[in-house]
């Protein structure tokens, strides 16, 4: 393997600086957990969602964190699998993301079902023609390989397993995530959906997710525990970014395109782009230009692309311009009829033809953010109590490694 | 124009005129009150078999209201539409009447819209555990003691049949149960076919609804959509839908 110089350790710190962190994070899990509790106690009419509106915020939190779960891996496989040296050394924190991102995804959207204590009951009857059922033995899957892949790059008896692993959890990932993708692009009867693109979509969303919030998440990190972290490994990551943010923007107007071209689309494509809602202002405002032109120049502009604060603000604005863009496709998708007969205006009492609204609760919100609590107590635990963290990146980055 | 095309043209519209003529004169044969001599109990001992596919035949025109009195039956069998803590979105329905306007022609109809009992149905494709179903004899709903809540199947239909229920519920039917957290829907009343009753709204709207078997050929439904057709909603899906319509 190719890290046998590099050095690892634990987080050292135990003072007020790591126990604050990680009661605040306990804290997202608490609410999470009251959140849940009380949903599973009162049913979900405490909440936005409703018969229209069936899937709302959590779910919008649970597929960012799954869709950034698979991206996070990303970085261990540009080591493992491309063999860009510099990378390897970070690949124990990546796959330590990726578990992290994915159970607290999962846990919101297990917490969200409308019977939790049936999990037992998801996990042993299978409908194998069902995507959902396919992700479930995927996200396990993926857990195993991810723990697996960590192993052989922390045991040295098991580092002949080091490629294997590498290989097989990259593929994996993107098979995880084109199943996640699926999710939606199974739905036939929803014009927001009903498309094979949401597959690479999302894995393109994941790429740049992946590494947005890798990047953001490895210079805190390294910043908190007083590590060398070499800027320029860092900021040489800028190129990657941009190419995945203008490839996401791609794929979306390649579907978008595609739909304005048909005619019985029309009516959609007006009320998701043209600013027949608010979700046109979403799309185009926080998912279009924070979310990716902002990025792009603050990545690609001679004045800012050398400078770490401008990657990592990129950063920034990249994942909150990727959960913009899943609340557009979740909610947005959702929020335009169903159409029964085309070309015709439908009305009833259960809101045919009518723009569905959606005011997320304070509980679905509690739900969500405890996922992300979930995620971060794993990480801030997980660099504690084993070595995940190389001790410096400044010298053994750049290519000088053995291999 | 020649004259000898305005004469095909209007031959053209005279024999259009017959046929809707014939058609309501035979939909007047044909669709007479309904009854359930056709329909026989299944033993419990025995399981559906899919030698029979259940399936109904409404005729719009013969609704009065769009079928509001089929929507009210179903809501007395089964108990829902009126569930107190639940907002009016968040309400169930089983069944509603639509009404649909044409936007070129404003040629206007309300029907009811409920399961439409496909034969290849979205529902069961996408759900997880397989709580989804579809019996033998065609009949679509949801086995609520594996129904997990994930309300994929709800995301799936395209005629919004689904609905979850949002909070407990008390003082429930025993033929027909519901429960928090699951989704459920219209189950062609499954528990009055086994017993060889019709389904509750059909009962209600004994003038415009045909009941029966649509793989028996001599059934009067199979009769009755020989003769003047049977139209789905979203046909464009190919889902081969249990419900069919006419005068829509």
């Amino acid at each position: 393997m190719s890290n046998k110089a590099m050095v690892y350790s634990e987080v050292h710190q135990s003072g007020w600086g790591y126990y604050g962190l990680l009661a605040a994070s306990a804290f997202l899990v608490g609410l999470g957990l009251i959140a849940f509790f009380y949903l599973e106690h009162t049913g979900h009419h405490a909440t936005g969602m409703t018969n229209q509106i069936v899937w709302g915020l959590p779910h919008v939190f649970a597929i960012f964190l799954i869709v950034a779960a698979s991206g996070a891996l990303n970085i261990g496989s540009i080591g493992t699998v491309f063999n860009n040296k510099p990378y390897k050394p970070l690949g124990r924190l990546s796959g330590l993301l990726a578990i992290a991102f994915l159970i607290g995804g999962l846990m919101v959207l297990v917490l969200d079902l409308g019977h939790p204590d049936r999990l037992i009951i998801a996990m042993t009857h299978y409908n194998f023609k069902s995507i959902f059922a396919w992700n479930i033995i995927l996200y396990n899957g993926f857990l195993a390989l991810a723990a697996l892949y960590i192993w052989t790059m922390m045991d040295r008896k098991m580092q002949r397993f080091y490629k294997p692993a590498g290989f097989a959890a990259f593929f994996w990932r993107l098979v995880l995530t084109t199943g996640t993708g699926s999710i939606f692009g199974f739905l036939v009867a929803r014009e927001a959906y009903d498309s094979a693109i949401f597959g690479p979509l999302f894995i393109l969303i994941s790429f740049s997710l992946g590494l947005a919030l890798f990047i953001l998440i490895t210079f805190g990190l390294f910043h908190w525990t007083h590590r060398t972290l070499n800027d320029e490994l860092l900021t040489r990551k800028r190129y990657l970014l941009a190419l995945f943010i203008g490839a996401v923007l791609f794929f979306e107007a390649i579907f978008h395109v595609t739909a304005l071209y048909a005619a019985e689309h029309t009516n959609f494509e007006t009320f998701i782009l043209l600013g027949g809602s608010s979700y046109s202002v979403w799309f185009w405002l926080g998912h279009v230009v924070l979310g990716s032109i902002v990025p792009l120049f603050m990545l690609l502009l001679p004045m800012c692309r050398g400078r770490v604060r401008s990657l990592l603000m990129a950063s920034g604005l990249v994942v909150v311009g990727s959960f913009i863009q899943l609340y557009v496709i979740i909610i947005g998708g959702q929020a335009y009829p169903l159409t029964l007969f085309p070309n015709a205006d439908v009305s009833s009492s259960f809101f045919d033809g009518v723009i569905n609204t959606y005011s997320p609760s304070i509980w679905e919100l509690m739900l969500g953010v405890g996922g992300v609590g979930v995620a971060a107590v794993m990480i801030v635990i997980g660099v504690k109590v084993l070595r995940f963290l190389p001790v410096s990146l400044a010298q053994a980055d750049l290519g000088q490694e053995p291999d | 124009m020649s004259t000898n095309q305005v004469n095909e043209y209007r031959r053209r519209f005279m024999a259009g005129l017959g046929l809707v003529t014939g058609a309501t004169l035979a939909s007047n044969f044909v669709l007479r009150s309904t009854e359930a001599a056709e329909l026989v109990s299944r033993p419990d001992n025995e399981p559906a078999s899919s030698a029979k596919r259940w399936g109904m035949l409404i005729d719009v025109n013969r609704l009065t209201e769009g079928g509001a009195a089929m929507v009210e039956a179903c809501k007395k069998e089964h108990g829902w539409g009126n569930d107190p803590q639940s907002s009016a979105e968040q309400q169930p329905q089983w069944m509603r009447v639509v009404k649909v306007t044409d936007k070129t022609t404003q040629h206007s109809f309300q029907l009811p819209v409920m399961c439409q009992h496909c034969a290849n149905p979205p529902c069961v494709d996408v759900c997880p555990t397989g709580a989804s179903m579809k019996r033998a004899d065609g009949i679509v709903y949801v086995n609520k003691h594996i129904c997990i809540g994930c309300r994929y199947c709800m995301m799936a239909c395209p005629y919004k049949a689904r609905s979850f229920v949002h909070e407990p519920l008390k003082d429930q039917k025993v033929h027909s149960p519901r429960g928090m957290g699951t989704v459920e829907s219209c189950n062609m009343c499954v528990h009055r076919i086994d017993k060889g009753q019709l389904p509750a709204c059909v009962e209600a709207a004994p003038e415009a609804v045909i009941f029966g078997d649509l793989n028996d050929p001599e059934s009067r439904i199979s009769q009755a959509m020989k003769a003047l057709g049977g139209k789905q909603i979203r046909a464009d899906l190919g889902l081969n839908t249990g419900v069919r319509y006419l005068n829509i």
